[in-house]
């Protein structure tokens, strides 16, 4: 699907494992998640609330909840460097310069005392140096490339006078002020109406394609990943539990979570109406027994999935899964 | 907020200014800045306002009952009480102003910052901040009083020691919710350094409360002032001041009430002034809360 999928990975996750410090124990919300991001690919991450993936966003970048959480185990590896063993100072020359990240909720991720214009520019002026006037023409373009109708005269504007989806428009704005080349969009869509999703998704989109970045879309909503993404990892309780090309992963998916959350989404077009959610909760993450995690809710269980260690392996050229029985998965 | 984009009635509402501004204001911050801007022009005007000087002498009209030379009487060495009570604003106000703008400019930032930041340094402040707050704040200023001897200079001192504790609590509460929205964090993603994302992206949204908190604070420390010239601890005589004044006139109650009421009576209307202000800034700044983002 993508021309780039021979590029070495722009971002490279390596059996990352975070922990939370929680009262009574610790939460371990990434066992060792290992993926990649290319140039000019839009990876997405699936799953459901409280699976890691904005813990994984926010390792990446570094901002994870202080004291709480802690990195024990593996590598971050952007462009060949380990962001984990970077200095504060130039992991901050980092963040908005190279990798920056787009917030779910538009109206709470814009200050709102200052003029929307000034918030947008902000990063170019601290990380550019660029004077007022230049960065005001800077602003005016960047709101131009995001389709914000008349940018010189919304220029100074306040949040609190536009609406959610044009907010969204200026934090993907503010994002890409210093061109970056990887950006991280945390549910970028969730917080918006249906109609307004599809717009800023093909805007995400399109600025990827035109500046050749790689984009890590999360969502919980594996149609808005179907329509957009190149490759998808699917993550359950911490763990990737399958990966591969998009349309591979969706027209023969071989981990039942991946069928499953396709099963409970509503489908227009076929006959059969009804949505067949998962079953049962996911596993309290402060206590992990042995297995498959999904064992407790999968349809296709069997004896050893509780017992026996499950690992991503290779089933078909690029795609992967972490079931036990993938061909099972029907 | 509405789908469409901004409305014209949001433009306006930007337009008209101070108009708009004194329109969401309410009665009890309208009339309470009302009588702080006639308290405050009374004591730069009071030269103006008042033939006699505050500190000249005159035994020969000491006692004098309120009356249509001395409106407010006079004291036990002739003085005329309107007259020190007119330059008691300069002194009282003064060192209110500092006592409470200090400790809460120290506050604020060191609150903020903690907040923000959180680590080995919000645990140490959190500390000395318990450890200042397990005295009681009259105790804990006598004490120190005590130490550097009695003086206005030394109340400084002493104010500037303790009572930016309560601002720096205030401060890393709603720094502690603030932190966790979404536009400092997107603040951090972006690369902002810690100190930008504080003074230009915080401190504007959680300043409030610790403006509202100053005004019932400027109260108490005028009467702390006032209280610590009570106890002799104070501005020194005869610099005229409300608390000393009442203090001068305790002697006498039963010959000549007015001279501790009268002076007594201006720190109320000046604390009811100040209460009301900072009552209607609660409103109007919760009002924003409510209509704005």
């Amino acid at each position: 699907m993508s021309p780039a999928t021979e590029a070495p990975a722009l971002l490279r996750v390596e059996d990352l494992e975070v922990a939370f410090r929680v009262p009574g124990g610790e939460v371990v919300a990434s066992r060792g998640v290992s993926l990649e991001a290319r140039a000019g690919e839009t990876l997405g991450l699936v799953g459901e609330s409280g699976s890691g993936k904005s813990v994984l966003c926010r390792a990446v970048l570094r901002l994870l909840p202080r004291p709480a959480a802690s990195v024990r185990r593996g590598k971050i590896l952007f462009d060949g460097t380990d962001l984990l063993g970077l200095p504060e100072p130039r992991m901050r020359e980092i963040r908005g310069a190279d990798i920056a990240m787009v917030f779910q909720n538009p109206m709470t991720s814009l200050s709102p005392v200052w003029p929307l214009g000034d918030q947008i520019t902000e990063g170019l002026r601290l990380h550019r140096g660029l004077s007022r006037k230049a960065a005001r023409e800077a602003g005016i373009a960047l709101m131009q490339a995001t389709g914000i109708p008349e940018p010189a005269r919304r220029y100074d504007d306040y949040p609190w006078q536009w609406s959610g989806g044009m907010l969204q428009r200026a934090v993907i704005a503010m994002a890409m002020a210093c061109s970056p080349r990887l950006l991280l969009a945390d549910e970028p869509t969730t917080a918006l109406d249906v109609t307004i999703q599809e717009q800023i998704l093909a805007l995400l989109s399109e600025l990827q394609a035109a500046k050749g970045m790689a984009l890590v879309l999360v969502s919980h909503d594996i149609g808005v990943v179907a329509e957009t993404c190149d490759r998808i990892a699917v993550m359950y309780a911490g763990t990737v539990v399958e990966t591969g090309p998009a349309a591979e992963v969706l027209a023969n998916p071989r981990h039942p979570y991946t069928l499953g959350l396709m099963g409970s989404r509503p489908d227009m077009d076929g006959d059969d109406r009804r949505l067949r959610p998962i079953p049962g909760q996911p596993p309290d993450l402060a206590r992990r027994s042995p297995g498959c995690p999904f064992a407790d809710r999968c349809v296709f269980v069997s004896d050893e999935c509780r017992t026996a260690q499950v690992a991503l392996t290779a089933c078909a050229p690029g795609h992967a899964s972490a079931c036990l029985f993938p061909e099972r998965v029907q | 907020m509405s789908a469409a984009l901004p409305t014209d009635d949001a433009v306006s509402e930007r337009g008209a200014g101070l108009r708009g501004e004194w329109a969401r204001w309410s009665t009890s911050l309208r009339v309470g800045l009302v009588l702080l801007v006639l308290i405050v022009a009374a004591g730069v005007f009071a030269p103006w306002l008042t033939p006699y000087d505050p500190l000249r002498q005159d035994y020969s009209s000491a006692l004098q009952p309120p009356g249509a030379a001395h409106w407010f009487g006079t004291d036990s060495l002739g003085r005329d009480i309107f007259t020190r009570a007119l330059f008691a604003i300069r002194t009282d106000l003064v060192i209110g102003f500092w006592t409470t703008y200090v400790p809460m400019l120290m506050g604020v930032l060191l609150g903020a910052w903690a907040g923000l930041q959180r680590g080995w340094f919000d645990t140490a402040l959190m500390r000395v901040i318990d450890t200042a707050l397990a005295f009681p704040f009259l105790v804990l200023i006598i004490v120190i009083l005590a130490i550097l001897g009695p003086g206005t200079h030394n109340i400084y001192i002493a104010v500037f020691l303790v009572g930016w504790t309560m601002y720096a609590r205030l401060a890393r509460a709603e720094m502690l919710v603030e932190a966790g929205k979404d536009y400092v964090l997107a603040a951090r993603t972006l690369g902002y350094p810690a100190r930008r994302i504080l003074l230009r992206h915080a401190l504007p949204n959680i300043i409030n409360s610790s403006i509202v908190f100053s005004m019932s604070d400027f109260v108490l420390n005028i009467l702390l002032v006032s209280g610590l010239s009570f106890l002799g601890l104070g501005v020194p005589a005869p610099t005229p001041e409300w608390g000393a004044m009442v203090a001068e006139g305790k002697d006498f109650m039963q010959q000549a009430w007015w001279i501790s009421t009268l002076p007594g009576l201006m720190i109320v209307v000046t604390g009811v002034a100040l209460a009301l202000v900072g009552d209607g800034l609660t409103h109007r700044f919760g009002d924003r809360h409510v209509t704005g983002h």
